[in-house]
C-alpha cells in the first residue's frame, strides 16, 4: 500500500468518512466534519502507523487532506 | 493504529478489567474487591507491600473473580506508561480505571518543605493525570470507558497542616471536570469520588481523642467504612451511572455540603 493509501485509510477509519469524500483538497474540519479530538486522534494514529513524531506546530499545519499526504511523505 | 475487522473482534473478546491504583489497602483494596463482584478482571497495583496486594487478588479470586497485582509506583509517570504498555494495550478491554494511589507528608506550612509538597503532588495528582492520559488513548479507541479519582473532603474543604495534601485532591477536581469535558465525546466519564473521614490505617494513627472529636462534627455521628467508598466507585463504574459525568460525588456522611 502507498503511503498516500494508508494515509487514506487512517483518515477514513478515524473520521468515519467515505473514501469518496477524502478529496485531496478537503478541509478535516469543515469538509470532514472533525473535531479538534479528532484531529488529536488522527495525528496520534498517523504517528502510529509511520512511527513518526508530529509535533504541536507541525500538526496545527495539517488542515487538508493534502496536508497530511505532504507531511508524512516528507518524513518518509 | 488501523483496525481491521478481525482486530475488532479481538478487542471486544479481551477481559472487560477494572485497574484500581493503589489497591492492596483501605479504600482501594475495598474498590478492587467490589469490582471483582461486579464482574470485573481487576488489576490493582502496590508500591510497598507485595503480600498484601496477592491477598487482595487471592480474595477476589476466592470469591470467583479474577485479579492480578502489579507493582507500580505512581510517582513515576515512565513506569506508568510502560506498565500500560506492557500490561494494558492489547492485553486486556480496559473499562474502568480507578485512580485511588496516594500518599500523605503532612506538615504545618511554616514548616513543610518543597520535597514534602512535590512527592504528594507528583503521587496524587501527577500520577492520576498520567493514568488518565495512558487510559484514554486506549478508550477513546473503544469508544467507552469510566474514569474514577479519589479526592477527598478536605480537597473541597482545605485542612490544616495538609497544604499539600489538599493542593491536590483539590486538583484532581479540576482534572476531573476538563477531562470529563474533553472525553465526552468518546462516551468516556470522568468523575470523582470525595471520601470523608473513612476508618483506614490513616484515620486509626490519630488519637481516639482527636478521632471522637470529628464524629461528633459529622452529622451522620459514625466515621465511614471503606465499603462505603467502594459502593460509590462501584456505581460509577456500572451501567447505570452512564449519564454522570463531570461530578465529584461525597460520601462524607454530611461533614462537608
Amino acid at each position: 500500500m502507498s503511503v498516500e493509501a494508508k494515509v487514506k485509510q487512517i483518515i477514513i477509519e478515524q473520521l468515519g468518512v467515505s473514501e469518496e469524500e477524502v478529496k485531496n483538497e478537503a478541509s478535516f474540519v469543515e469538509d470532514l466534519g472533525a473535531d479538534s479530538l479528532d484531529l488529536t486522534e488522527l495525528i496520534m494514529a498517523m504517528e502510529e502507523e509511520f512511527g513518526v513524531e508530529i509535533d504541536d506546530d507541525d500538526a496545527q499545519k495539517i488542515l487538508k487532506v493534502q496536508d497530511a499526504y505532504d507531511y508524512i511523505a516528507k518524513q518518509q | 493504529m488501523l483496525l481491521t475487522p478481525n482486530q475488532k473482534r479481538f478487542i471486544m473478546e479481551l477481559l472487560s478489567t477494572a485497574l484500581v491504583t493503589g489497591g492492596s489497602r483501605g479504600i482501594g483494596k475495598a474498590i478492587a474487591e467490589q469490582l471483582g463482584k461486579a464482574g470485573f478482571q481487576v488489576y490493582l497495583t502496590y508500591v510497598s507491600k507485595p503480600e498484601e496486594a496477592q491477598s487482595v487478588a487471592a480474595a477476589i479470586e476466592a470469591a470467583g473473580g479474577k485479579a492480578k497485582a502489579f507493582k507500580l509506583d505512581v510517582g513515576n509517570p515512565e513506569e506508568i506508561a510502560t506498565f500500560f504498555k506492557e500490561e494494558i494495550k492489547d492485553k486486556v478491554k480496559l473499562d474502568v480505571l480507578v485512580n485511588n494511589a496516594g500518599i500523605t507528608k503532612d506538615g504545618l506550612l511554616l514548616r513543610m518543605k518543597n520535597e514534602d509538597f512535590d512527592r504528594v503532588i507528583n503521587v496524587n495528582l501527577r500520577g492520576a493525570f498520567v493514568a488518565c492520559r495512558e487510559a484514554a488513548k486506549l478508550m477513546s479507541k473503544q469508544r467507552c470507558g469510566r474514569i474514577i479519582n479519589l479526592t477527598s473532603v478536605v480537597g473541597q474543604m482545605g485542612n490544616a497542616g495538609q497544604a499539600n495534601y489538599c493542593s491536590a485532591k483539590a486538583g484532581i477536581i479540576g482534572m476531573t471536570k476538563s477531562m470529563a469535558k474533553e472525553l465526552g465525546a468518546r462516551n468516556i466519564t470522568v468523575n470523582a469520588v470525595a471520601p470523608g473521614f473513612i476508618k483506614t490505617d490513616m484515620t486509626n494513627a490519630l488519637p481516639e481523642a482527636v478521632r471522637s472529636d470529628y464524629e461528633k462534627a459529622i452529622p451522620l455521628k459514625r466515621m465511614g467504612d471503606v465499603e462505603d467508598i467502594a459502593n460509590a466507585v462501584a456505581f460509577l463504574a456500572s451501567d447505570g451511572a452512564g449519564y454522570i459525568t463531570g461530578q465529584v460525588i461525597a460520601v462524607n456522611g454530611g461533614m462537608y455540603c
